[in-house]
């Protein structure tokens, strides 16, 4: 007993310290499958993890190169995020993607001493769209501010373009996630002409009781939120509950996934949320990932979320981490690449719609080109809308594109808040 | 047979009131000083600071000071989160407000502002005790989290109410920012456990400790043979707030590098603090590091262990590692309600008599 507890302990040091082989390519997942937010993590972790399947079962890796996807568990907890990030950085890792604005924040400033590049598609924060302040975080192809803007456009035109005297609820986490529009929020209320009101709900979500108490009295017009993991789900029945008009009440792309309405049953009908990308698994490419990944028995965790909106979204996040390291090998003429080259990968990436064709995606994302200065994407998104009893999301709207007339100075100014707090120099000048 | 007072002289008040009357336990002290600040700073490299020196030193930090106060002066607390909040947003003004002023006495700073937060919500137990006056440190606890989200001023008015850790450096070298090398981080927070450790220590063994532990066994009896409960009472907050509130600079600043309030210092963290001290024994320095370790230290390994050599899925290894981690944790308190303290004093007196126990 002694012995094997020894020689436990032993191999585990050595599994912590030693690197594995460099040969391959290493796009470490720090997933959550535990906790609160579970509901969130394990579709998209089984997405992120069968796309790259896909591609090393299919294509045999990136441009022949084995990608390796080592899984490290988060619990949405910043501690072991951070113990994840160090786990893993040592592995030859080309990119993080935390799925955690908590944790982005806290690996923006490692990632630019590693240098490693960390993308964070719809999350994180925002102004790291400006690649001139931030160099190594990329996070088209939208954020949080373009999806307040988005909601606020789509209600005006609900509205025939006047908000004025309108009054427009946010719910929110109250976390450095939730806490992103609010700002933007704020700038648009005084452009428009609605009243905004705060409504903060703390980790985890499970008690709502109050909140949509205050709102039942203060009776908003509409209701956005910034939801995530159970809090969603909680705040949709407690809507319901309330009585309050479904069609009026808009999520953020985080809050509109199935796990989200399907608990509140017939309640949940009629509410809307923001898509950064279609859903469902019409899409060519989910012939091939039945073919090569599930039936092979290869599939990531219980192999069940298929074609649901947060599995689509790895599954995304992953594609456009393969595109740029296939970016990366085209610029440096090498398939071994390393995460300075996968940075300039991110950095010249152009997604098409002729490519996302070719990826088995048509129609799926709006297509977008980055740049030395634009990290950001253009940040267009769509409306969709849940039918209860054909228990599937309706897109209602085309992309719709935010009013960068109001983000970019908001970006500017935040950016450059933080360019001084750390002396950064301002790039491609 | 090495374990022995036998042989070992002492001709001095001094020498016999030492903390480590046995020649071999002092050996084993000097041992380990010379391998935390002799071996491992040379060693040390980013996983082993973030994963487990830091926050194990850190916590280390914590666990004494709230040893003070539940374990040595029997006033129970479950603000220790809403404290290490004071100590890191404290931190944080200070580090912003005023960049040019070393680092070290920032840290300091925070924590003599956390002891002022400490005695104020200390004044409750002039009048109430035990669970009554859990309750009052756990309205502390939920009342700074509330403040620290709600007013932008100590956030200095961010967007997304985050607070970010700036670099800045002792003697040329970074010890908070990005850009720390490991065995700064390291060297940092030991010399700085070291030194409210060896405090912690004094302080517990004088007049002031004493006093404590008076209250601690009978406020009545301590009332009548001359300790003024006020300020006893109020020290022991004080001294405790102190330690956790650069406990809590150091986890912001150093650890973590960037925090939010409801997060970093949740009601989880005021349990956690607890239960390392309810683990490592309650009223006493060496339960405190024995305690930080095996709550820190034991999820990590069985991390390692489970996802990294069996090669578990990561969501199975994070559901047993809670169950191993309850069931030690209520195993060990069967055996050894007193916590791991215990065990090792338990072990020191076998050692006296091996190899002739009778």
């Amino acid at each position: 007993m002694k012995k094997t507890f020894a020689a436990l302990a032993a191999a585990a040091l050595a599994a912590s310290v030693a690197a594995p082989a460099m040969a391959d390519l290493v796009v470490p997942n720090l997933s959550y499958r535990t906790g609160p937010y579970a509901p969130g993590g394990i579709p998209y972790a089984d997405g992120f993890n069968d796309y790259f399947t896909l591609l090393n079962e299919r294509d045999g890796g990136i441009g022949g190169e084995k990608v390796q996807v080592p899984e490290c568990e988060t619990a949405y907890n910043t501690e072991k995020g951070v113990e994840c990030y160090e786990a893993t950085k040592g592995s030859g890792a080309l990119v993080y993607n935390p799925l955690s604005t908590g944790i982005t924040y806290q690996l923006i400033p490692k990632v630019a001493a590693d240098g490693i590049p960390l993308y964070t598609p719809g999350y994180g924060r925002t102004s790291a769209a400006n690649g001139k302040v931030f160099e190594w975080v990329f996070n088209y192809p939208a954020n949080y501010w373009d999806a307040a803007s988005v909601a606020v456009k789509y209600l005006l035109d609900e509205n025939g373009g006047d908000l004025s005297g309108k009054k427009i609820a946010l719910v929110y986490h109250n976390s450095a996630y939730g806490k992103e529009p609010i700002r933007t929020l704020t700038e648009l209320s005084k452009k428009h002409g609605f009243t905004l009101v705060e409504v903060p709900v703390d980790h985890p979500g499970q008690e709502q009781k109050s909140q949509w108490l205050q709102i039942r009295r203060d009776k908003p017009d509409y209701v956005l939120m910034w939801g995530w993991g159970v809090m969603n789900a909680v705040a949709i029945q407690e809507a319901a509950n309330i009585n309050f008009p479904m069609e009026n009440f808009i999520g953020v792309w985080w809050s509109g996934s199935e796990n989200d309405v399907t608990p509140a049953g017939d309640g949940a009908n009629g509410y809307k949320s923001l898509a950064m990308h279609g859903t469902g698994s019409d899409y060519p490419v989910y012939a091939d990932l039945k073919k090569y990944v599930h039936d092979a028995g290869k599939a990531s965790g219980a192999g069940d979320q298929v074609g649901s909106v947060l599995y689509s979204r790895g599954m995304y996040a992953a594609m456009v981490i393969s595109e740029a390291i296939r970016k990366a090998q085209e610029i440096h003429g090498t398939a071994a690449v390393n995460a300075a080259q996968v940075r300039d990968g991110f950095e010249a990436l152009e997604i098409t719609e002729a490519r996302m064709v070719e990826l088995g995606l048509p129609n799926f994302g709006q297509p977008f080109a980055a740049s030395c200065t634009d990290h950001g994407g253009p940040g267009a998104a769509l409306i969709q809308q849940w039918d209860a009893s054909a228990k599937k999301w309706n897109l209602l709207t085309g992309f719709i594109a935010p009013d960068d007339e109001v983000l970019t100075p908001l970006v500017m100014e935040d950016s450059a808040a933080f360019a001084a707090e750390n002396n950064i120099a301002e790039r491609c000048n | 047979m090495f374990y022995r007072e036998a042989g070992d002289f002492k001709t001095s008040y001094r020498d016999d009131s030492q903390t480590f009357p046995i020649r071999f336990d002092r050996l084993r002290y000097y041992a380990v000083l010379v391998v935390a600040f002799g071996i491992i700073p040379f060693v040390i490299n980013d996983y082993w600071a973030n994963a487990v020196f830091v926050p194990f030193l850190i916590y280390a930090i914590a666990a004494i000071g709230l040893n003070i106060l539940t374990g040595y002066c029997g006033q129970v607390s479950l603000g220790t989160g809403g404290f290490m909040a004071v100590g890191a947003y404290a931190v944080y003004k200070l580090m912003t407000a005023f960049p040019e002023v070393s680092i070290l006495i920032h840290v300091l700073l925070a924590g003599g502002v956390t002891a002022g937060v400490g005695v104020l919500f200390g004044l409750p137990s002039l009048r109430i005790k035990g669970f009554y006056l859990a309750v009052a440190t756990l309205a502390a606890q939920f009342f700074l989290v509330w403040l620290f989200n709600k007013v932008p001023w100590f956030y200095n008015y961010s967007a997304s109410g985050q607070i970010t850790a700036p670099e800045r450096t002792i003697l040329g070298v970074a010890v908070t920012g990005a850009n720390t090398p490991a065995w700064a981080k390291y060297l940092f927070c030991a010399v700085i456990l070291f030194a409210l450790a060896w405090l912690a220590r004094n302080l517990t063994r004088g007049t002031v400790g004493r006093k404590w532990m008076a209250i601690r066994d009978m406020d009545i009896a301590a009332e009548i043979i001359g300790v003024n409960p006020l300020t006893t009472k109020l020290s022991a907050f004080a001294v405790s707030s102190f330690f956790i509130g650069v406990a809590g600079a150091l986890f912001f600043a150093v650890y973590l590098g960037a925090a939010e309030v409801g997060e970093a210092f949740g009601i989880n963290k005021s349990f956690l603090v607890l239960f390392m001290i309810i683990i490592g024994g309650l009223g006493s320095i060496f339960g405190s590091f024995a305690g930080a370790a095996f709550l820190v230290l034991l999820p990590v390994f069985l991390k390692n262990v489970l996802v990294g050599v069996l090669g578990w899925p990561t969501d199975l290894a994070a559901h047993i590692e809670l169950m191993i981690v309850g069931g030690l944790i209520i195993t060990f308190l069967i055996a050894e309600p007193h916590g791991l303290n215990q065990l090792w004093r338990v072990a020191k007196e076998k050692l006296r008599l091996w190899p002739f126990p009778h």
